[in-house]
């Protein structure tokens, strides 16, 4: 049960600094990747406050087997810098680009009474549901 | 580059990105799992026993952000320039990228930079570097 609260919690501390940091507005991230037009440079200190809170806790958290309230602590294995990769990373910066929104900020719009927020994360869905059609039919998952 | 100083906003954005960091420091240090959100969404598509509840609370956070917000003071003005079909078409884009990239700027740019990730800080420069030619070729060319 803490255990859901942490991550409930996490979640809400989580849309509250997108909400605060103006994240959530894509017009304001489109200022951000408009290089070559009127620059606003506000994501990349919002990034950069997020890894300074955050990088002694990934330090601590490298350090532990398990996490404070029992659970394994799970970091990412993977390591490989492969092509799945950076494609996938490639066309997700151009989705980024055309719209404004990622996945974080796309779901905190849903209720702040956005309707073009739906559409996007109706789509959104769409394409993560593409991908695990693809996946599945490459290697059937275990049942 | 011109700096856009009457949007630039240095203080709340790096106030609302401490936030974000907290919530990723309270995530991995007592569930031990990270606040990436293409994952923890994606993970919901892939349903495993006993893997779904902390994923739909996180979730439920956010999403309820907003209606909590506001009950403090009014929500943050938003534009939304994007029209139906390039809505449509990011959101796939982004929907498919992000799976098989395996990260977005929560779980790459935030969790994997401040985890020092050589693998996360790749994926960070792809994305980026797609999201600033993007931008530049649909608004300046």
């Amino acid at each position: 049960m803490s255990k859901l609260i942490l991550s409930l919690l996490s979640g809400f501390v989580f849309g509250l600094g997108l909400l605060v940091s103006g994240m959530g507005n894509p017009a304001k991230v489109l200022g951000f990747l408009d290089l070559a037009g009127a620059w606003d440079p506000s994501l990349a200190l919002v990034m950069g406050g997020a890894i300074g809170v955050a990088m002694p806790a990934f330090w601590l958290a490298r350090r532990r087997a398990t996490a404070l309230l029992g659970e394994p602590m799970q970091l990412p294995a993977a390591r490989r810098i492969d092509r799945r990769l950076l494609l996938g990373s490639l066309a997700f910066g151009a989705g980024w680009g055309i719209a404004g929104f990622c996945p974080g900020p796309a779901l905190v719009s849903l209720l702040a009474g956005q309707p073009k927020a739906w559409l996007f994360v109706g789509a959104m869905l769409a394409g993560m549901a593409v991908f695990e059609v693809l996946e599945r039919r490459k290697a059937p998952a275990p049942a | 580059m011109s700096i856009d100083w009457q949007h630039f906003t240095p203080w709340t954005a790096l106030a609302g990105g401490m936030l974000i960091g907290l919530a990723a420091a309270l995530l991995i240090l007592f569930n031990g799992r990270i606040a990436g959100i293409s994952g923890i969404l994606g993970g919901l598509l892939r349903p495993r026993r006993g893997d779904l509840g902390w994923r739909i609370a996180f979730l439920a956070g956010l999403v309820a952000t907003p209606l909590l917000y506001r009950l403090w003071q009014a929500l943050p003005a938003v534009r939304i320039d994007a029209g139906t079909p390039a809505l449509i078409v990011a959101g796939l884009l982004v929907g498919v990228g992000v799976r098989y990239g395996a990260g977005c700027t929560s779980g790459h740019g935030v969790c994997g930079l401040s985890r020092l990730s050589p693998r996360s800080l790749a994926a960070t420069c792809a994305f980026m570097a797609a999201g600033f030619l993007t931008v530049y070729l649909l608004r300046h060319v």
